[in-house]
């Protein structure tokens, strides 16, 4: 099983990317994983990512992609708090490829 | 995940859905899901990897499974390569690879079935088209038995009604069996198992997730319509797959399911230990997998003491709930046999439409010019209401109910000659990805003719699995990605509840 390169040390995934072990989660590493998917993290991604880390915490899932558009329309007004912004931030779909990135697991199932 | 060869979808979107493809033998050879890990097959009863002696262990599966089921000797000893069958996969269709023909499907168990149980193919291989099972016979197996999504629209046209849906579940029961399971599905019914549906799921993430959508519903109607859990003595349980409470746009479909049930004035509520209505032991071929999960829904209904079961949108949940219930967790004496055992939540709705107990202003969704893709479980494995055909006229009414813009697409791509959405099955998998744009093609080539001649905007399904791939797959062939919608998302626009706010208050949102 390959792993992400990150100042000298190899953090395991699997096949998919997926950390794991999500504990060993840090930012610096969430850029490694960005960049393996193409993403330029910029500030809006961030957003993004905390949020799910934090609710991660809180209820030991990712949020419904419902529940994210609501927390980002809350931020930033409705333009930019729709799907389809999500998906420009992260163009694999904010469930998967964002949790990703966050060091979460994978949502599973019929999403 | 490299794809087996350059597929550009934007060029397949315009044609007949069911052309006859260009043969590409070995296309998609390499097309295989990702194994299951040790302990995600340990979780479900089988051994954690291929074992040495795995040919013996499967021809005593196969042996097995050939006494327990009468059907699957049929099917395997009554082909006659008669051909209707060939062109009627919609992943031989989208990859022109000949073993994604059913009956060439079929024969890649047919072959050894011949070799170790008949006569003619112990003593004659050759003459009866018999072989040995070999790691690549397995090899083969793997690859293809997961690119069948049990659609059973093959069987539709066979003149035997040989089931290929059913050969393949018996494939992968053997796969399992010897330690090669596949990843998606195994890890999922684990979850099951451990948290009690296929999301992961826990109880107090559903609760947090059910408010929100009361907060929601209520901000947008003024209505406080409840989305009740674990609520003791209530009428009907309802049971559906938990990517409606994940998912886009599942739960918009949630939202007008509860929108529904609050008209109907029945209480109702959701259960932490039942929170899946999905079964992936069917797709693995698995019948005590399968039974595992159903008799977690006849336990949730007997803890609540509800009196009815009704199942959300999901296409093999519905078979199973409809088809095999009874037989895996009945006899359900302790409910009210007045009604269906268990109700889809379309029957439930279309009834109270009949009824005239709900209100609805069609114009809401006077944006969408909709049309209905029928789901191959819900179309080919069962029924709704009380005749024949139940199941297509059902749905279609409910949307002819509370939209004004309706059209079918072609004959012959709906009702029981549906096309898979290419994502069912076990196969809704990131790394079968090229497989499900490819097999996506003839139901994508379907909406594009409809789009066409009736300016359709949207597709409207019941099932969690249908709505997940189109949402993957539509802006692969250049539709909009929300161009998929769940039939009950339609209700939740257009139905007016009592006591709502008057329409110019729903604009600004307040009072």
């Amino acid at each position: 099983m390959s792993g992400y390169q990150l100042n000298g040390a190899v953090i395991a995934h699997d096949e998919e990317g997926y950390l794991t072990d999500i504990g060993q989660w840090t930012k610096d590493l969430a850029s490694v994983i960005a960049k393996a998917e193409n993403i330029d993290m910029n500030e809006s991604h961030w957003e993004v990512v905390n949020f799910l880390r934090d609710y991660y915490e809180e209820y030991q899932i990712a949020p419904a992609v419902r529940i994210l558009v609501k927390e980002m329309t809350k931020k930033y007004g409705k333009e930019k708090g729709d799907q389809k912004a999500l998906y420009e931030l992260f163009p694999y779909g904010p469930a998967k490829q964002a949790c990703k990135i966050a060091g979460l697991p994978k949502p599973t199932g019929c999403v | 995940m490299a794809e087996a060869t350059k597929f550009d979808p934007r060029q397949h979107v315009h044609g007949d859905p069911l052309d006859m493809p260009a043969l590409c033998p070995g296309a998609m050879q390499a097309s295989k899901p990702y194994p299951a890990a040790p302990n995600h097959n340990q979780a479900l009863g089988f051994p954690g990897e291929l074992a040495p002696d795995w040919k013996e262990k499967a021809i005593a599966r196969l042996g097995e499974l050939l006494e327990s089921n009468r059907a699957l000797r049929v099917y395997l000893d009554s082909c006659v390569k008669c051909g209707a069958c060939t062109d009627k996969c919609h992943y031989f269709l989208g990859t022109g690879d000949p073993k994604n023909m059913p009956v060439a499907r079929q024969d890649l168990l047919r072959k050894i079935y011949r070799r170790y149980f008949t006569l003619s193919g112990k003593l004659f291989p050759k003459l009866v088209g018999a072989e040995d099972l070999t790691k690549e016979v397995l090899d083969d197996w793997y690859s293809y038995f997961h690119q069948c999504s049990q659609c059973r629209r093959c069987s539709l046209y066979c003149p035997y009604g040989i089931d290929t849906a059913e050969i393949s579940m018996a494939a992968r029961d053997i796969m399992d069996t010897i330690g090669m399971g596949q990843k998606y599905s195994n890890e999922i019914i684990g979850k099951v198992f451990s948290i009690g549906n296929n999301l992961g799921l826990p109880p107090k993430a559903l609760r947090n997730t059910l408010e929100g959508l009361e907060d929601d519903i209520e901000e947008e109607t003024g209505v406080r319509v409840r989305l009740p859990v674990d609520e003791q003595g209530a009428d009907i349980l309802l049971v559906t797959p938990s990517a409606d409470f994940f998912a886009s746009p599942h739960m918009e479909g949630l939202i007008g399911y509860a929108k529904v049930l609050h008209e109907s004035g029945v209480s109702w509520t959701l259960s932490t230990h039942a929170s899946e209505a999905a079964n992936f032991g069917m797709f693995i071929g698995s019948h005590e997998n399968m039974q595992k999960i159903a008799l977690r829904i006849r336990q949730a209904a007997q803890d609540l003491g509800v009196k009815r079961i009704v199942i959300g949108e999901c296409g093999h949940a519905w078979r199973v709930a409809y088809s095999f219930l009874n037989t895996l967790a009945g006899p359900f004496e302790f409910l009210d046999p007045n009604y269906p055992v268990p109700q889809h939540i379309c029957e439930f709705t279309y009834d109270l439409i009949q009824q005239g107990q709900l209100k609805f202003d069609k114009s809401k969704n006077d944006a969408f010019r909709l049309t209905f893709h029928d789901s191959c479980n819900v179309a080919r494995a069962s029924r709704m209401g009380d005749w024949a055909g139940g199941q297509f006229d059902i749905p279609r009414a409910i949307l002819r109910a509370v939209c004004n813009h309706y059209f079918d697409m072609a004959p012959e791509v709906i009702r029981e000659h549906t096309l898979c959405c290419g994502g069912g099955g076990g196969l809704l998998t990131d790394e079968l990805m090229d497989l499900r744009a490819k097999g996506a093609m003839p139901r994508m080539r379907a909406l594009q003719e409809a789009a066409d001649e009736h300016g359709v905007t949207h597709m409207a399904a019941i099932c969690a699995i249908c709505k997940a791939q189109f949402s993957k797959v539509l802006p692969m062939y250049g539709f909009d990605r929300e161009a998929i919608v769940s039939v009950h998302q339609m209700v939740s626009n257009a139905i007016v509840l009592t006591g709502s706010k008057p329409p110019e208050d729903q604009e600004s949102g307040d009072e």
